[in-house]
């Protein structure tokens, strides 16, 4: 199925947001994910499963600025 | 209060300006700015702002000026190596206004100054290097009911948002805490495209211009992230989080604290790149 991750479309497996991340190697605590313009709990990352169509933002923390 | 000639020569490009004109122009005189930081990003928010007229312009800074910060801390210049950042940017400041009137806090900003520090000022710009301290400046600014253009960056990517407390979503809304320690990689580890701190903390003084006249749509409910590698800006769209931590509907934070360890700046992510 086809989801919107920070604003290109990419084909996944499925699966939830938990297992997206997994996949791309990316540690759930240094990431706030938003899911259709909602923030998620972290502890909801494994129970949202993903749907076709999903428009997926994993924010990262930027803390530079000097 | 009426302008001087001087004046009214100084800022006739503002004054032309339908949305500014004179009765905007003296709103910037008015106005009174605080920065958090004379570095990277608080080096071209403080030369526009003080080139644009702002009355008050306050600048916190503890360390000072090293070399390895003239790559982008552009208030600060080779001769000012080793000597405090408040200074060097008050005399900056000064030559390029002498209307302006810098306030210097060579200080770090704590739990304990913050909200007496920021209660004099109508706008603060976020320009830390700091999870810890980006977290206290929104607490703070929360507490204080003072209007925060947030900015960050990192590598080639910058970041910049406003937050109206109580009626943007705020930092905390979107990351509830500072990330876990030693997770996390410091900005000398990283590196920074030094111009990237020019584009975002520009962008940081036209948010606190705009707050100061009333114009325009504030950067709010919007992280506005910028990749310098595809010179792509890329909006997000945030919303106030019910279960914030601070501003939510029911807050476990109910008074200013300092979150995190301020030990060592921080800016990086190992992983960030898997995008």
């Amino acid at each position: 199925m086809q989801v919107t991750i920070n604003g290109k479309a990419e084909e996944i497996a499925g699966g939830t947001v938990l297992d997206l991340l997994k996949a791309k190697s990316i540690e759930p605590q240094m990431v706030a994910v938003e899911v259709n313009d909602t923030m998620l709990e972290r502890t909801h990352l494994e129970t949202t499963q993903l749907k076709d169509g999903d428009h997926v933002e994993f924010l990262f923390y930027m803390g530079g600025g000097r | 209060m009426e302008f001087t000639e001087t004046q009214i020569n100084r800022y006739s490009r503002h004054i032309l300006l339908p949305e500014v004109g004179g009765k905007g122009q003296k709103k910037i005189i008015q106005g009174k700015v605080l920065i958090v930081g004379a570095g990277g990003l608080g080096s071209p928010a403080a030369l526009y702002l003080a080139a644009a007229g702002i009355g008050t312009i306050g600048l916190i800074d503890s360390d000072v000026v090293d070399l390895s910060n003239l790559q982008r801390q552009v208030i600060h210049q080779t001769p000012d190596v080793g000597r405090p950042k408040v200074v060097s940017g008050k005399e900056k400041i000064q030559a390029l206004n002498p209307d302006v009137n810098v306030v210097m806090y060579e200080e770090r900003l704590t739990a304990g100054n913050a909200l007496k520090i920021m209660s004099g000022y109508d706008v603060v710009i976020d320009g830390v290097d700091n999870f810890p301290t980006k977290f206290l400046i929104n607490d703070a600014c929360y507490f204080a009911g003072k209007p925060l253009v947030h900015g960050g960056i990192l590598r080639f990517d910058g970041r910049v948002t406003t937050i109206i407390p109580k009626k943007s979503a705020c930092y905390r809304c979107v990351f509830k805490k500072p990330p876990p320690e030693g997770l996390v990689a410091s900005c000398q580890e990283a590196g920074v495209i030094g111009v990237l701190a020019g584009i975002i903390g520009t962008i940081q003084a036209t948010e606190a211009l705009k707050l100061i006249l009333g114009i325009g749509r504030p950067l709010t409910d919007r992280l506005l992230d910028f990749d310098a590698r595809r010179t792509q800006f890329r909006e997000i769209r945030i919303k106030r989080n019910p279960d914030c931590p601070l501003c939510g509907e029911r807050p476990t934070i109910t008074e200013l604290i300092e979150d995190g360890d301020v030990g060592g700046p921080t800016c990086a992510l190992p992983g960030q790149r898997n995008l």
